[in-house]
């Protein structure tokens, strides 16, 4: 059973990540957009969506350095165990609470707002489902697994990491999952399903995060050189000649 | 020097009779569908009034286009590239749709269907946005002709520069309108604030336009533009703009705008510009100034260098011949009497404006004078200083003098003519009292007044060499080749889009091959295109076609 839910799941939903990504970028460029509801109302998104974006950034930021660095780096660089927890913690629980709160006043928008509401597709609510239930498992192994020690201390940078290095090396060891606490169970097995449904909803727009913007020139110009040009590509055989 | 090309309009005010034809071809061609209801590519305003959307000219308020900010550099007014990153989750100038519209339509079928009853049934407005009853407060035209004038025009930004000398009693007052497309600006500062890098300017025409694969809704152009002539579409979550009817200009023919305009106030051509003397004219200090700073970007089409240049830059030489018959040319350099909208935002606007002399001749007229008399008309334009001084805030920066140059241009032109169509002797002081010569003079009066199709409109078609380039005349394939494939993936308008070329070319298929004049002949298969809200394809939307290939 710990192989199948930690192995052969995750790997399952990273496929379909990968794969769903690609697919959806050949296929469907007219539909990859942030679907911006900022037009129907703007009061509660203009607290509510930083919030949870900014929030959600750090929370990112904190499982990737949680996650892909050994702890025996950080021990190395003589980081004590100690300082290591209390920034984590402190870091993560001020991200996680941003994000929440950016969460709840987003969701209360879109189904109290009804112009937000009436676009909200069956799409859109499952993903908040699964949204939803990941941030709210992480913030309950941050609070009650690493302040409030309930069911015992657990160093995930001992367990959960070590797992998730392993099966991005493609050597799963399903065993370090199966020790781990439940709580941390569940959150890593909504966060994989959230993956496999991540290419099919809105979420697409984390991929499209402007960074190119900071160097490009500020005028665009396309020219007939332009490869990119024109709304179908010449079949083959048929290839521009200019 | 590098030289571009650029198609250009200008359009003559004094002409407009605020019909709205423009308006509503355009959008029957390019906006009627659902996410588009409150965009207007083209929209008519009256003047003095509030604008589409509400006071979009106060930049002060909405941060669009450019400044030059501490070290005198252009920068564009909303923030840089940092700040408008930062503010991607939420864009703090991003206009609601209340300072648009509401879209809306009415709840017809409740006339047909009400059973019977004491009072008259009422087709109650709906929201298209949220579907629910809604009360109709605000539209795209809510104060057209000066409807309600005496509640919300003192709120015109424009207005509120002139400051306390406007009296809004109706006896006083003056109105023209003002028709407005996007401005296909040399400088484009919806470009500049895109995150994505969608919005992209051709460099063989210079018309902007938004690539719909690229753009990711960030809503960024939305704010930079502040002519607010790049909408939201809230359905797709893109932005949309006009796009100078490319897939008709590219084919020789004007816009739609262009063509069903019942005034034929607009005229259409080419101006040759550098390309690298645009940063250095829009940095130009003094906003007054950038009126002629633009001017100074044009090239003379019939400067030998210019043309060799024209030449090396891949321009072909039936381009240069356009542009030496440009209208646009002629109205801007030659008569110097188009002027452009707001220099004073930095982006080189390319939509220019004849402005109207009416508003003095309507006072001189009322006052029981000859109005056409050069006399009284040049009197009344140093007199009547609340209209130039608008018109001046709107085309010059506020910088009355090249305002008032052309409405005594134009005054001149009345007085001149009435001369030779009364059969009298023309009065050559007329138009040296402008420093035009008489020739000059009849010559601009040909382009005004008579504005043949011919002269109006001076397009030269796309080059078939160029054809790959151009999205839509897209010869790789045969046109039957499309129809099926891979639509509406996920939701509305998904998938890869057929290009127009394809639609029309069905369209006028159908219309060819058909046996009657109306089909399907018993018109049992007619839909009210009015009540269609864009939404999938009711039967009898097109004619049943075979499939017989």
């Amino acid at each position: 059973m710990t192989e199948f839910l930690f192995v052969v799941v995750p790997y399952v939903c990273l496929t379909t990540f990968v794969v769903g990504h690609v697919w959806r970028y050949r296929y469907d460029k007219f539909g990859w957009t942030t679907r911006s509801s900022q037009l129907y109302e703007n009061r509660l998104l203009r607290i509510g969506s930083p919030l949870f974006h900014f929030g959600m950034l750090g929370v990112v930021g904190g499982h990737v350095i949680g996650l892909l660095v050994p702890q025996s780096w950080t021990d190395a660089v003589g980081i004590s165990h100690t300082t290591y927890h209390v920034v984590a913690v402190g870091g993560g629980l001020l991200a996680g609470i941003a994000a929440v709160v950016g969460m709840v006043i987003l969701i209360y928008r879109r189904r109290t707002v009804g112009p937000v509401f009436s676009a909200t597709t069956v799409m859109d609510k499952v993903m908040y489902v699964f949204l939803a239930a990941a941030i709210v498992l992480g913030m309950w192994n941050t609070i009650a697994g690493s302040i409030l020690t309930i069911g015992g201390e657990y160093n995930y940078r001992e367990g959960v990491s070590v797992w998730y290095r392993s099966f991005l090396a493609f050597q799963p060891d399903a065993d370090l999952m199966g020790e781990a606490p439940l709580g941390f169970q569940l959150h890593a097995l909504v966060a994989f399903a959230l993956f496999a449904l991540w290419p099919f909803t809105r979420l697409v727009h984390v991929f499209s995060a402007p960074l190119g913007y900071l160097t490009r020139p500020y005028i665009v110009y396309r020219s007939r050189d332009d490869r990119g040009l024109g709304s179908h590509r010449p079949r083959r055989g048929w290839d521009r000649a200019g | 020097m590098r030289v571009m090309a650029q198609m250009a309009m200008v359009m003559n005010l004094d002409k407009c009779i605020g019909c709205h034809t423009c308006s509503v071809t355009c959008k029957q061609a390019w906006t009627n569908r659902t996410g588009t209801e409150y965009i207007w590519f083209n929209n008519v305003e009256t003047r003095p009034g509030l604008g589409y959307p509400r006071t979009y000219e106060d930049q002060e308020k909405w941060k669009g286009g450019w400044e030059l900010n501490k070290r005198g550099r252009l920068a564009l007014k909303g923030g840089g590239r940092f700040k408008k990153l930062a503010t991607i989750f939420s864009n703090p100038k991003l206009p609601s749709i209340g300072e648009y519209y509401e879209p809306w339509t009415y709840d017809y079928s409740t006339l047909t269907d009400a059973p019977a009853q004491e009072h008259t049934p009422v087709a109650r407005p709906k929201s298209l946005i949220s579907g629910k009853d809604m009360k109709i407060e605000w539209s795209a035209n809510w104060d057209d002709d000066l409807g309600g004038s005496t509640a919300t025009a003192h709120l015109d930004p424009m207005l509120k520069k002139i400051g306390d000398k406007v009296k809004f009693e109706f006896e006083q007052t003056f109105m023209f309108y003002l028709p407005r497309i996007c401005e296909h600006c040399l400088n484009p500062s919806c470009a500049a604030s895109c995150p994505s890098g969608a919005i992209y300017k051709r460099e063989e025409d210079g018309i902007v336009l938004v690539d719909q694969e690229k753009c990711r809704g960030w809503r960024m152009c939305v704010s930079g533009c502040p002519y607010k002539k790049i909408y939201f579409n809230h359905k797709t979550g893109k932005a949309e703009k006009c796009t100078f009817c490319f897939p008709r200009i590219e084919v020789g023919l004007p816009t739609v705008c262009s063509e069903t305009c019942v005034g034929r106030l607009r005229y259409i051509g080419l101006m040759l510009y550098d390309a690298d003397k645009v940063l250095e004219a829009a940095s130009t200090t003094d906003d007054q100034g950038l009126y002629e700073a633009q001017r100074e970007v044009f090239l003379d089409p019939f400067d030998p260098e210019v043309m060799r240049e024209a030449e090396k830059a891949g321009i072909a030489r039936d381009w240069v011949d356009a542009a030496q018959r440009s209208p646009i040319y002629a109205l801007i350099n030659t008569f110097k009497v188009a002027l452009p909208l707001h220099p004073e935002y930095r982006t080189m606007p390319m939509v220019w404006y004849i402005p109207p002399l009416s508003p003095v001749v309507d006072v001189v007229q009322e006052t029981g004078e000859d109005a056409e008399d050069k006399g009284n008309l040049f009197a009344a334009i140093d007199a009547l200083r609340i209209p130039v001084e608008y018109l001046a805030e709107l085309f010059t920066a506020g910088d009355v003098e090249p305002v008032d140059a052309v409405l005594k241009k134009l005054a001149a032109m009345r007085c001149y003519m009435r001369d030779i169509n009364m059969g009298r002797e023309p009065d050559g002081s007329i138009p040296e009292a402008v420093g035009m010569s008489e020739e000059e003079m009849y010559d601009m009066y040909r382009l005004l007044a008579i504005a043949k199709y011919d002269e109006r409109y001076v397009i030269p078609p796309a080059h078939a060499e160029q054809a790959h380039a151009l999205e839509e005349l897209a010869t790789e394939c045969a046109v039957q080749d499309y129809g099926g494939g891979q639509q509406d993936l996920f939701g509305e308008g998904s998938g890869m889009p057929t290009p127009l070329a394809v639609e029309n070319f069905q369209a006028l298929k159908d219309r060819q091959t058909s046996d009657t004049l109306a089909s399907p002949a018993d018109k049992s298969g007619r839909v009210n295109l009015l009540n269609w809200d864009g939404k999938g394809m009711p039967s009898g939307l097109f004619p049943p076609q075979e499939k017989d290939s």
